[in-house]
């Protein structure tokens, strides 16, 4: 397989995998890291590549398998993560720009949630896989992913409408 | 009656049970303009996800690994140090080589030396021999 070819077949999910590793190690730094260190797997091991029938599903359960190692290490390490300086920064959406603090709220009601709920939010909510998919990916039962991605769904509502109930009164 | 219809599928949505289509329908109506005020706090959760969606790694990235590098590096100092061994006991072979010269040239000169003390000595035998020959006429023949 040779380079530019390799690379037509995974860099349309760079995004994703980039996505999804921000979600579950939180800095940007370190997803950064992940999605380069994904990359560099992905390259080496190219000539299995063409046996997968699914790269791009084969690359997120790598994505995740590498995340929660590198999360292990760190709690081995005892190195705490500070995420104390995300700003929703992405302004596509002008007429919306005085939801700006909610939505950088809704940023953290998601990083609270345990990170199997916060991996599926993120699969299905912002990456629109479908249950089949995320089953395959997660090496879960799809009904466990319905149950577990309604419970995060209820829990986000939930502490949306207090903090909105606390903002009109 | 679309308000009806939003509130059915969020309805399902906190269910987990709308599909992806079902999904992208909540999702244009809540970051569209006319939400309904009932619904506000669920502006801000669609509106996350339609933003997020959008981040991108921006960073380029690199195949090649560092880590041939060092393999190359450690390769080469190897080598280095094979040269430098080799030279090193080259010249030691040869110190060695220099003194055994040495030794021997002294040898030799000591040789010649003492060599010379016979040849004087070999003279002055000579010089006898005549004197006796003077001494003692030998008949002749």
């Amino acid at each position: 397989m040779k380079q530019s070819e390799f690379l037509e077949t995974v860099l349309p999910f760079k995004d994703k995998v980039f996505r999804l590793a921000k979600r579950l190690l939180v800095s940007v730094e370190e997803a950064e890291d992940a999605t380069q260190e994904l990359y560099m797997k992905l390259w080496k091991n190219k000539k299995q590549i063409q046996n997968y029938k699914n790269v791009e599903a084969f690359a997120m359960t790598m994505t995740k398998n590498y995340c929660f190692d590198r999360l292990k290490s760190k709690q081995a390490s005892n190195l705490t993560l500070v995420h104390s300086n995300y700003e929703a920064n992405e302004t596509s959406l002008q007429r919306k720009i005085e939801l700006n603090d909610s939505v950088s709220q809704v940023h953290k009601l998601i990083d609270n949630l345990p990170e199997q709920q916060r991996m599926i939010i993120q699969l299905r909510d912002i990456e629109q896989y479908e249950f089949d998919e995320i089953a395959k990916l997660l090496n879960m039962k799809p009904t466990a992913i319905r149950v577990a991605l309604s419970r995060a769904r209820k829990t986000i509502k939930e502490q949306l409408i207090k903090q909105h109930n606390y903002g009109v009164s | 009656m679309e308000l009806a219809n939003i509130e059915r599928l969020l309805e399902k949505y906190l269910n987990a049970e709308t599909s992806i289509a079902e999904e992208q329908i909540l999702n244009d109506y809540f970051t569209g303009n006319n939400v309904a005020q009932h619904l506000e706090e669920y502006e801000a959760l669609f509106c996350y996800f339609s933003t997020s969606k959008n981040e991108r790694f921006t960073k380029s990235i690199q195949l090649k690994s560092e880590k041939s590098n060092w393999k190359w590096l450690s390769i080469a100092a190897s080598v280095v140090l094979l040269v430098s061994v080799y030279t090193g006991y080259e010249r030691k072979q040869e110190a060695k080589a220099e003194a055994l010269y040495q030794e021997t040239q002294m040898a030799f000169g000591l040789l010649s030396q003492n060599l010379n003390k016979g040849t004087v000595a070999i003279g002055q035998l000579d010089q006898i021999q005549k004197t006796t020959n003077k001494i003692f006429k030998q008949p002749e023949k």
